[in-house]
């Protein structure tokens, strides 16, 4: 009985998380910036899952859970402790303001029609982990504010002031990649005020 | 500047997170204000675009078969050998009744270990299994110094034959701990050390007998904090450096 018991719990934690298995590599790999670092990030994280499986209650948010588990192992890493030391991590932003509107003209299609993937890529890369981790959480992998909320351990109003100030700084590194890019032509031509 | 506080919220309900009732009212909206439907298609681009470029990295087929090999799927298994199991399951479920009682007391101390055990071997198989690399004792206790909970003392490895490699932060049924690995004569050894207060289940100062554990180990509580030696290096070592720090502390 034991063993049937081991065995359905075993294949729950195969059904649930064998189909998250890229989605927490990409998401690793954007975090540690590094492909070792990434694979040591995501083998440590399902040792962990396995490990703590039986405190998950099923018909709960697994995705979160394991989502959870792989950004508490990366804080808790080498890497992720520089992070924490620089920038404030969880620093309390619901004291911000929503985001303020976007200017009429501001030309984020044209923006975007001239700025290639790798500049998108590059400009993501470059924005500080917990802009860069709560942005891909809500875009790549679709996540709700709730779901994102339970992620990173945040309140839901801080989910949506951080998002909006990581998608603001992000208009601002794509501006800054078009401007490097293009030249003081573009500069010119378009009112690119964010 | 009349939209402003439609634009405020556009990305909320771009994100299809504002209220239904809400959502009604903000759709209308949207189709009806050139400046708010501009607004809404050039962030609708945006957030398609960073949904394109953040599937950006992929596994390699090496580490896919290396994780498939170590705990994805395993093959399932015949029927026949499923028969054995179950019959093997069934004589796990006598002998586990007549020795529940027994096991129930010493269940929360092997899972510790157990887990102690898999953070010393995930630790040595990282590719940086130390966040402060050094020998020096003074270097390596300073730097755990407002990353955990708690203050500790470190031994004198003069005239021993251990050497510190390093120390990493750690963490035991989430409660933070230092993770410091020392080297005898080529093995590595972990110490462990944890408040006492913040471990779940008390546990006792005995180690798993040989056998139950592939590693030597020792543990024992000394100043409210618990420390757990574990290595694959003799009994004796993993005693010597234990004795070293009970000394220290």
């Amino acid at each position: 009985m034991a063993l049937s018991g081991a065995n359905l719990q075993l294949d729950s934690f195969e059904e649930l998380a064998i189909p998250l298995f890229d989605q927490l590599y990409n998401f690793a790999h954007w975090l540690t910036q590094n492909r070792e670092e990434a694979e040591d990030l995501v083998q440590e994280t399902y040792v962990k899952a396995l490990k703590g499986f039986s405190s998950f209650q099923l018909g709960t948010n697994f995705r979160a859970w394991i989502y959870r588990i792989l950004r508490n192992t990366f804080l808790t890493s080498r890497k992720g402790l520089k992070v924490t030391m620089t920038v404030p991590f969880d620093f309390d932003e619901d004291e911000e303001g929503p985001e303020p509107a976007i200017e009429r003209d501001t030309p984020e299609t044209l923006m975007l029609a001239r700025s290639s993937q790798e500049s998108l890529q590059q400009a993501i890369d470059e924005l500080p982990v917990h802009f860069r981790e709560i942005l891909l959480l809500c875009e790549v992998e679709e996540m709700s504010y709730q779901e994102i909320s339970d992620t990173l351990a945040v309140p839901i109003g801080t989910v949506m002031s951080r998002l909006s100030r990581a998608r603001r700084t992000l208009r601002s590194q794509l501006q800054s990649h078009l401007q490097r890019e293009a030249g003081p032509q573009i500069a010119r031509g378009t009112n690119h005020g964010l | 500047m009349v939209c402003e506080s439609w634009k405020a919220r556009l990305d909320t309900y771009l994100d299809r997170e504002v209220p239904e009732q809400e959502m009604r009212t903000f759709d209308s909206h949207v189709r009806n204000c050139a400046s708010c439907s501009a607004d809404a298609l050039s962030r609708v681009q945006l957030k398609r675009a960073i949904q394109v470029a953040g599937k950006r990295f992929t596994p390699s087929a090496e580490f896919r078969k290396r994780m498939q090999q170590s705990m994805l799927p395993k093959p399932r298994r015949s029927f026949h050998l499923g028969w054995m199991l179950a019959a093997a399951a069934a004589m796990v479920l006598v002998v586990g009744t007549l020795t529940s009682t027994y096991l129930r007391n010493r269940s929360g101390r092997d899972q510790a270990f157990s887990e102690i055990a898999d953070l010393h071997v995930a630790t040595l198989a990282s590719s940086s299994p130390v966040d402060v690399i050094s020998t020096d004792r003074h270097t390596v206790k300073p730097w755990f110094q407002g990353r955990i909970p708690f203050a500790f003392n470190l031994p004198e490895l003069q005239n021993s034959e251990f050497s510190l490699l390093g120390g990493r932060m750690t963490y035991l049924e989430q409660t933070p701990g230092a993770h410091l690995i020392y080297d005898v004569r080529k093995h590595h050894i972990s110490v462990f050390i944890f408040q006492e207060r913040s471990l779940p289940a008390r546990l006792s100062d005995n180690a798993p007998q040989p056998g139950q554990l592939s590693f030597n180990a020792e543990t024992w509580s000394q100043g409210g904090l618990r420390y757990f030696v574990i290595g694959d290096a003799s009994a004796a070592d993993i005693e010597g450096l234990a004795k070293l720090f009970k000394a220290a502390s």
